[in-house]
């Protein structure tokens, strides 16, 4: 853990309408515990989530990374402890449109168009009309995917298909985005683009919260790093200390690459 | 083996010269099965997704009896119609018995449990694809029964095909409340079983050549469907 100050980015109201007061950030883990058959792959997390920062979640498969963001994003529930949200009852999973998205792995996209895709996210949202078309639009435009509207998003390339899911995401205008390894099956020049979409979301005042097993990807766009080791948090510092002096034998085996345990 | 050839002869000659009974038989027959069919498409799609994503008690004896219900022997669902629409029956008052309408309350018993467990089971699989997806974006289980429907389409045209088929070839069922009678409840199975025992072996022919074709069309139309997608839709 560390007191030190962050590169801070204001959350900016990302709606029409919003106000700073409705930020759903900072998201604080007290205590929080997962278990799942007899063992407890999140075992005891004290952490904070700040508006600001690229926050990258790193450490040794199975460290409980995933768990983590579908934890944070409410997609699971803790078996002990809480996830205190600042607004908390606009951040319910299951409750209707939420100011959160989240990108996978392996996007699950929808048997149909790119285009039709955007639409439905948005019409969950009850994003109607005019708007939905320029949030669309824009969306489509901001990922290269234009070109692509009428497609059947199931016949994209993986690159592309993760290109859509960002831009479903970015059509919804979240203040805080998870990405659980979205790179992790895609080639290099797909992966650029994936990371400059992180970057210009992040431009635009989101909050980032993500999961790699690649380094470099996490030198080049975390601010802040929460190294997880066996379900709790090691470290919580900023990046350039994580990745030149970090704290604990666990991170440095780790950034060595070295088995850790 | 003359007479073999002839019965053939006159079948092919009833259906080309457009015979007014043989055609009069097909109508009624499609009418009452894809009546039927639509019926029980209209209430399995939406209970099998039900079933699919929602958790209540009893749950689990409802997919078994909806499987089981899958198998049931026609004569059974049109022995209990008859019994509910006779007379003396609890919905005697109607006067359904023997009518087209008796018919298709039959085959929509013995189409929907099929509808609906194809149902169910296609749409709880996608359901544990797309379930975090799917909360994430903020849509719950209600909002996610249309949108598994949709994205299942492929799947389930190929399970309503399969409840029409079963419907159309079915004659135990639409032979007992239907009664079989000439220009009113004669479809084509329950005429071939009838005039094939009168002997009349043309028109059973006719009917029994133009069932075939029916259900070669049926498993063509299901193959096409698979296609489509295959290429289109990946
Ligand atoms: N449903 C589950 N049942 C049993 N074990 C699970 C389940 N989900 C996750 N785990 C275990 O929890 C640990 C952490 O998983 P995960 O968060 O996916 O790790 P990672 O850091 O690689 O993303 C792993 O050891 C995994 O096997
Ligand atoms: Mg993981």
């Amino acid at each position: 853990m560390t007191a030190e100050p962050m590169r801070q980015v204001a959350s900016v109201p990302r709606t029409a309408g919003e106000t700073y007061r409705d930020s759903i950030l900072p998201c604080r883990f007290e205590g929080v515990v997962y278990e799942v058959g007899g063992k407890r792959p999140i075992d005891g997390l004290d952490l904070t989530l700040e508006a600001g920062p690229v926050t990258l979640l790193i450490g040794p498969n199975g460290a409980g990374k995933s768990l983590t963001l579908r934890l944070a994003h409410g997609l699971i529930a803790p078996t002990a402890g809480q996830i205190l949200w600042q607004n908390r009852k606009l951040e319910r999973a299951g409750r209707g449109p939420r100011r959160q998205s989240m990108v996978f792995q392996k996007p699950v996209l929808l048997r149909r168009s790119v285009a039709a895709n955007l639409d439905y996210a948005l019409s969950v949202h009850r994003v109607q009309g005019e708007e939905r078309r320029q949030r669309r639009e824009e969306a489509l435009a901001r990922t290269g995917l234009t070109a692509y509207a009428r497609q059947q998003a199931r016949t994209l390339s993986g690159g592309e298909q993760q290109r859509l899911a960002m831009a479903r995401a970015w059509a919804l205008k979240p203040q805080v985005l998870f990405l659980d390894e979205p790179t992790a099956s895609l080639d290099p020049a797909a992966t650029a683009a994936i990371e400059e979409i992180v970057r210009a979301m992040h431009a635009e005042g989101c909050k980032i919260v993500m999961t790699s097993h690649d380094l470099g990807q996490a030198r080049r766009l975390a601010d802040e790093v929460i190294f997880l080791n066996r379900g709790r948090v090691v470290e919580h510092t900023p990046a350039s200390d994580f990745f030149e002096q970090p704290n604990s034998r666990a991170a440095r085996d780790f950034l060595a690459g070295k088995l850790v345990w | 083996m003359d007479y073999l050839a002839a019965a053939f002869q006159a079948a092919f000659e009833l259906i080309v010269s457009f015979d007014a009974d043989l055609w009069e038989i097909v109508a009624l027959s499609l009418r009452v099965s894809l009546t039927a069919v639509l019926i029980a498409a209209l209430i399995g799609l939406p209970l099998g997704a039900a079933v699919a994503l929602f958790a209540f008690p009893g749950r689990g004896a409802l997919i078994v009896l909806l499987n089981a219900l899958m198998g049931l022997p026609p004569v059974v669902v049109g022995l209990v119609v008859y019994l509910f629409l006779s007379r003396a029956g609890p919905l005697g008052v109607l006067n359904l018995l023997f009518s087209p309408t008796a018919m298709i309350i039959a085959q929509v018993i013995l189409v929907l449990p099929i509808v609906a467990a194809l149902t169910r089971q296609v749409i709880e699989d996608l359901w544990s694809e797309y379930r975090e997806q799917l909360v994430s974006l903020g849509a719950g289980p209600a909002r996610a029964i249309p949108t598994l429907l949709w994205d299942g389409r492929v799947t389930l045209v190929t399970a309503i095909l399969a409840g029409f088929g079963r419907a159309s070839a079915e004659v135990g069922a639409v032979m007992i409340v239907g009664g079989n009678i000439d220009h009113v409840t004669r479809v084509m199975t329950t005429t071939i079983a009838l005039e094939t025992s009168k002997g009349a072996l043309p028109l059973a022919l006719g009917l029994g050549i133009l069932l075939l074709l029916l259900t070669l069309l049926i498993n063509a139309a299901a193959e096409g469907v698979r296609r489509y997608a295959r290429a289109r839709l990946a």
